[in-house]
């Protein structure tokens, strides 16, 4: 889904469930998540290991 | 000492309630006559528990009087953020949504707390769920800067911040999730540490998004910072005698990251930050400039993360009572439902990018040092600061400097570097190894001396 698409439907539903205070709000999340699609973290991450290593109990998640 | 008793540290505190030369029902009536003075002026406290407290600290006394000293919490008047629960007493977290709620038993870290000796005070205020950085979004009405009480003592544990510089607690346990002990500690002048994620158990403590919740204490100095640590991570409390050490300042060296941590700063924040170099310079610490080369993209991946957990963590209160939240909770909270998943995801791909360039930049040195707020404290209900005449979001300054660290897991700490020329306190931001809180520690105390004149 583009982030135009995405913005237009939310900010819809949003209208339809009684809070278009939310818009300004959108519209800062529409422009965030462009800049987390377009930051290209995919081409920076690290390697994956290829085999399942053991969990990392200091990663936070 | 030349301040009253209840305004010393816990280092300070310990070894005279343990040779019963000071009586903790002494310490926590000081506290208490404290609350008494300033709360209505501050909003830092939800809930007191004078008569509870005073029995505790008589039980405390009587200890010592038979020959038991539990360690250096000994007797010692402690606050919680109230959002960690006590038994008995309500964990509002500053909403409505939560009236009624009454804790059945202790959190893991009260209890801790509880055994170490520390006399239980009250709940503090705090930004409604923790949800903020300034703390005044809360059921119970804005939490007040001592220093301003026109101004937010940051958040979202901004009464714990305020209860430790006015005297109402010797420290404070908050919680962390964007920098929540970190940016409060330095908006008002005191210590703050966020652990390394997972060291410190969020068992009994309302969750804001899980895999950034952190619990911390708030203190007046490292060392006590450190001892509260220990505590609650879940140490022996009589192995924590004697207290921690620092390690040698001379040949410290810092990693100060300066590309976007540096581009907007109060000209104050800067100074006192560029002040506070120059003396750890002075003292023997080597400093050498780092960059975190994807820093430009923290706020999207923290947005990312943050707002669906917290959705999430909100779901059926959300649906259930809504018109219960403040609005501007509310609607953040609303925001994290159009959070597309692949969107989620992606956060997460570049939350292992950050984490292995916070590693990087930390290669070959102690610690990152950075300014903990790029602005000193904002005035209540601010939308918008200006920092040098561009008018920022107030929210996006206070998590400028901290959330990363949440991001990535690394333990953080603040430190007070004194004041601005208009009065308010500035900070100093020290990020350490992933999982090794502890050396952080030893390095904070050894700058710990240097940094106010």
């Amino acid at each position: 889904m583009t982030i135009e698409d995405w913005l237009a439907n939310a900010c819809a539903d949003a209208d339809r469930r009684g809070l278009p205070d939310l818009e300004p709000l959108l519209v800062s999340l529409a422009e965030a998540t462009r800049a987390l699609r377009t930051t290209g973290w995919d081409d920076a991450a690290p390697a994956k290991p290829s085999t399942p290593a053991a969990p990392d109990p200091g990663a936070p998640r | 000492m030349t301040a009253p008793l209840h305004f010393h540290t816990i280092a300070e505190l310990a070894p005279l309630v343990a040779a019963g030369r000071i009586s903790s029902e002494a310490l926590t009536r000081a506290c208490l006559a404290e609350i008494d003075a300033h709360d209505r002026a501050l909003n830092a406290f939800i809930t007191v528990l004078g008569e509870s407290a005073l029995a505790q600290a008589r039980e405390r006394d009587a200890e010592i009087a038979a020959g038991r000293c539990r360690g250096p919490l000994h007797g010692i008047p402690i606050s919680l953020k109230d959002l960690i629960d006590q038994a008995g007493v309500p964990t509002t977290a500053a909403s409505r949504v939560r009236e009624g709620h009454v804790a059945a038993a202790d959190a893991p870290v009260t209890a801790r707390l509880r055994e170490a000796g520390a006399v239980l005070i009250g709940k503090t205020n705090l930004h409604e769920f923790a949800f903020g950085t300034t703390s005044d979004d809360s059921a119970f009405g804005a939490v007040r800067n001592p220093h301003d009480p026109a101004r937010s003592p940051g958040g979202s544990s901004g009464g714990s911040a305020v209860a430790i510089v006015t005297g109402m607690s010797v420290a404070s346990i908050g919680t962390d999730t964007g920098g929540s002990i970190r940016i409060p500690a330095a908006a008002c002048g005191t210590v703050g540490l966020k652990p390394a994620w997972g060291e410190v158990p969020c068992d009994g403590v309302v969750a804001l998004s899980p895999s950034l919740d952190h619990v911390g204490p708030l203190a007046r100095s490292v060392a006590d910072a450190w001892l509260l640590y220990l505590v609650l991570r879940g140490d022996a409390t009589a192995a924590l005698w004697p207290l921690p050490a620092a390690r040698a300042l001379k040949g410290l060296r810092l990693g100060v990251p300066r590309p976007y941590f540096h581009d907007i700063l109060d000209d104050g924040v800067r100074e006192r930050f560029a002040e506070s170099l120059a003396w750890l310079r002075q003292a023997g610490v080597r400093t050498v400039d780092v960059a975190v080369p994807h820093a430009t993209g923290i706020p999207p991946v923290y947005l990312h993360t943050s707002l669906p957990e917290a959705t999430a963590c909100h779901a059926a209160t959300l649906a259930s009572a809504p018109e219960r939240y403040t609005r501007n909770v509310r609607l953040r909270l609303e925001m994290g439902r159009y959070v597309l998943a692949e969107d989620y995801v992606r956060a997460q791909t570049a939350r292992d990018v950050l984490r292995a360039e916070v590693d990087a930049a930390l290669d070959g040195c102690d610690a990152l040092v950075l300014p903990t707020l790029p602005i000193p404290a904002p005035p209540i209900g601010a939308p918008t600061v200006d920092v040098g005449g561009t008018p920022q979001p107030v929210r996006q300054m206070m998590l400028r400097q901290t959330q990363l660290f949440n991001l990535t897991g690394h333990p953080a700490v603040s430190l007070p570097i004194g004041d601005t020329a208009a009065g308010l306190p500035c900070g100093i931001q020290l990020v350490g190894r992933r999982r090794d809180t502890e050396g952080l520690l030893a390095t904070a105390a050894a700058c710990e001396p240097h940094l106010i004149a």
